[in-house]
């Protein structure tokens, strides 16, 4: 079954590509929730099946599959937007930056002391690649939802990397992590809702009033 | 009982759901805090046992953020229905129960002995104080929410990342069960592998930093408490700080039993930590805004935490102290600053002047907040500070406790020259007068405060004596 988990932690790296590369938001949310759904798929394909890993699938189906994106949905027809327009720095150039760090990831997944059972799974090298994708979102797009989006997949990375305990964290904390992420994105969806009532845009770099006057 | 302790609170805040009327809604944060601060001292005296198979219980540590987190609460809930009396015209709901998810939360924290129950109760503080940090609804306090949002969310999940790696370590180390249990983990620590150990402990010390404030993870902080009413501002100053900064402590208890990363993590807090003070001397200087002030004062106080972690021996007792002691005197600053703002309708030095005059009470609270929290006796904060620069010297690192001196010195002259001006002199003549008056409920809780501050700095009580050496014996336990 490795073989399996393999080609769809492949298929998590390209989504990382897609939503690096795309420039309208209801796009990328999907991405997100395609990638979120994978990888609730993937503790499944990984361990035998017991009722704790059973409901820890169906949790994360519907959190990521269905709750958030539908959060985020929402949030965005509210602010009334449809594109990304102007990023910080521009797609092709954080798509390069995205390869190169995918590449990084996995020169440096090589190097890890990582135990026998895990030497050969992509798992390491496809947590490091999404995380820094995340980052990359996180820190190149104005749009306050594209941020949303980059906290997202930076998730999504640590989460791939606790793929490799699911013994080490019981069901509560599991349970606990999850609706501690639902509830911010939800409150993260009202404040985008906020700012754009009070600035009549989303677009992060117009919150620049506070700041030191030195 | 320990259950108990963290539900009661969430009863509360579903109360303040239920309860329609405006003006008798913020009555239920005093009640709680009343039954908080009775179960703390219940807990204090008579420790339960470890409960949820050794998920929850109460260490010195525990106990020691627990009191401060009581002792705070009950003076801001107080203040609460005094300060919420002036802002009839909005909704108190979301307020009402934000705190008190965040004071259920806090208090989980407070006696979590499993890392991840730690890390959710933790994001859960986050998460609840954001709509608070929101209260205002006016565009600055939209961005200040974002960032506080943000940055703490991104910063918190680097170090749910860290504990990923610290289980895997366990892993790697072929140790028959994997676990993030603080107890298997300290009594393991020797055994686990050094190199995911090193990973983890740097991703989680700047995951919990980040949520603290130390710098230069610290850039929310003055939007997010600048923009926030005074109450909200003392809570996420005494209270999540001190919560975040148990975290970082029982990170230092596994790396102290790991024996060979402490030195390492030592350094790293040391520097963050001196670089937090610098800052804070840096932009405390012709400061203008009150509250941004007391921001950096925050970061000045966590940087002073972290100094003392690094230092470790006899500074652990100061750094212990010092939690309770910048709590505390936070509480007086912000309590006060709040009906300073409400005064004058403005935060700005330009307009807020002569405090001692047109608000008496508050202008000298803050002004005794002022020179307790800059470190001059009689109050508390002295005498831990005193023992951290002490100890500095004892153990021969005689340029740390200079550097830590010259930059209390120098936040001392910037505190000076924006706070003298504002409690001193005549108030302006043009100010339109205020619906603002120094009552019981609004100038009460923040004198209680320093009366705690002040009864410390004379004489600490033998218990809580007992409480702080054990928990410093608890931080130097080495293998």
């Amino acid at each position: 079954m490795d073989s399996l988990a393999d080609q769809l932690l492949v298929l998590v790296m390209l989504i990382n590509f897609v939503i690096l590369g795309s420039s309208r938001l209801a796009f990328c949310i999907q991405a997100v929730a395609a990638q979120g759904v994978i990888l609730g798929l993937l503790p499944g394909i990984i361990h035998p099946f017991s009722w704790h890993l059973a409901g820890i699938t169906a949790c994360i189906l519907l959190a990521k599959g269905l709750i958030i994106p539908w959060l985020i949905n929402d949030a965005t027809r509210k602010a009334q937007i449809k594109r990304e327009v102007e990023p910080f720095v521009g797609y092709v150039t954080t798509l390069l930056l995205g390869a190169v760090f995918t590449a990084m990831a996995f020169v440096f997944a090589e190097k890890l002391p990582l135990a026998p059972a895990h030497k050969d799974l992509l798992v390491v090298p496809a947590s490091i690649a999404t995380l820094l994708t995340g980052f990359l979102v996180l820190t190149t797009r104005r749009k306050a939802i594209s941020q949303v989006i980059g906290y997202l997949v930076l998730e999504n990375g640590i989460f791939i990397f606790g793929l490799l305990l699911t013994e080490a964290m019981p069901v509560m904390v599991e349970a606990g992590v999850l609706l501690d992420l639902l509830v911010g994105i939800f409150v993260m969806g009202i404040v985008i809702n906020q700012i754009s009532h009070e600035f009549s845009t989303i677009d992060t770099s117009r919150l620049s009033a506070l700041k030191e006057e030195i | 009982m320990l259950y108990a302790f963290v539900l009661f609170p969430l009863l509360g805040a579903l109360a303040a759901w239920v309860i329609p009327s405006q003006r008798y809604r913020p009555w239920i944060l005093p009640a709680v805090g009343v039954v908080h601060l009775a179960i703390t001292f219940a807990v204090l005296a008579d420790t339960p046992p470890l409960s949820a198979g050794g998920w929850i219980g109460f260490d010195p540590l525990g106990k020691i953020v627990l009191l401060s987190i009581s002792l705070l609460f009950l003076a801001c809930a107080v203040y609460a229905v005094g300060y919420l009396a002036y802002r009839q015209e909005r909704s108190n709901r979301v307020l009402c129960m934000g705190v008190l998810v965040c004071l259920s939360a806090m208090t989980l924290v407070t006696m979590a002995r499993h890392l991840g129950l730690l890390w959710v109760a933790l994001e859960t503080t986050t998460v609840s104080m954001a709509p608070l940090v929101y209260f205002n609804r006016n565009a600055r306090s939209i961005e200040a929410t974002w960032k506080y949002l943000l940055i703490c969310s991104v910063g918190i999940a680097l170090a749910l990342l860290g504990l990923f790696f610290l289980a895997y370590s366990t892993i790697v180390a072929a140790q028959p069960e994997p676990t993030l249990l603080l107890d298997p983990l300290i009594a393991s620590a020797g055994k686990l592998h050094p190199a995911w150990l090193h990973a983890a402990f740097i991703f989680l010390l700047v995951g919990f930093g980040s949520k603290m404030g130390l710098a230069p993870l610290h850039t929310w902080k003055p939007d997010a408490y600048g923009e926030a009413p005074g109450l909200v501002g003392a809570l996420l100053s005494g209270g999540l700080v001190n919560c975040a900064f148990l975290a970082v402590l029982r990170v230092y208890q596994i790396c102290a039993a790991s024996g060979t990363e402490l030195p390492f993590f030592r350094n790293a807090l040391m520097t963050l930590g001196f670089v937090s003070m610098a800052f804070a001397a840096i932009f405390m200087v012709r400061q203008t805004d009150f509250k941004r002030m007391l921001a950096w004062s925050s970061v000045e106080h966590v940087g002073i935490l972290a100094v003392a972690l690094g230092l470790g021996k006899g500074a652990l007792f100061g750094a212990l102290f010092h939690v309770l002691n910048n709590g505390l005197t936070k509480g007086v600053l912000f309590l006060s600053s709040g009906n300073i703002h409400r005064s004058y309708n403005s935060k700005t030095t330009d307009v807020v002047r002569g405090a001692l005059r047109r608000v008496p009470w508050s202008g000298a609270l803050f002004l005794a907040g002022f020179i307790a929290i800059t470190g001059s006796p009689p109050f508390s904060p002295f005498l831990s500070e005193y023992q951290i620069v002490a100890s500095a010297f004892v153990q021969g690192s005689g340029r740390a406790g200079a550097a830590f001196l010259l930059l209390l010195a120098v936040v001392f002259i910037g505190m000076a020259s924006t706070v003298l001006p504002l409690v001193m002199g005549d108030p302006p003549k043009d100010l339109p007068a205020s619906d603002y008056r120094e009552r019981f409920l609004t100038v009460g809780p923040p004198l209680f405060l320093t009366g705690i501050i002040l009864m410390l700095g004379v004489w600490i009580p033998e218990p809580l004596l007992v409480l702080l050496r054990d928990g410093s014996a608890l931080l130097e336990a080495t293998p």
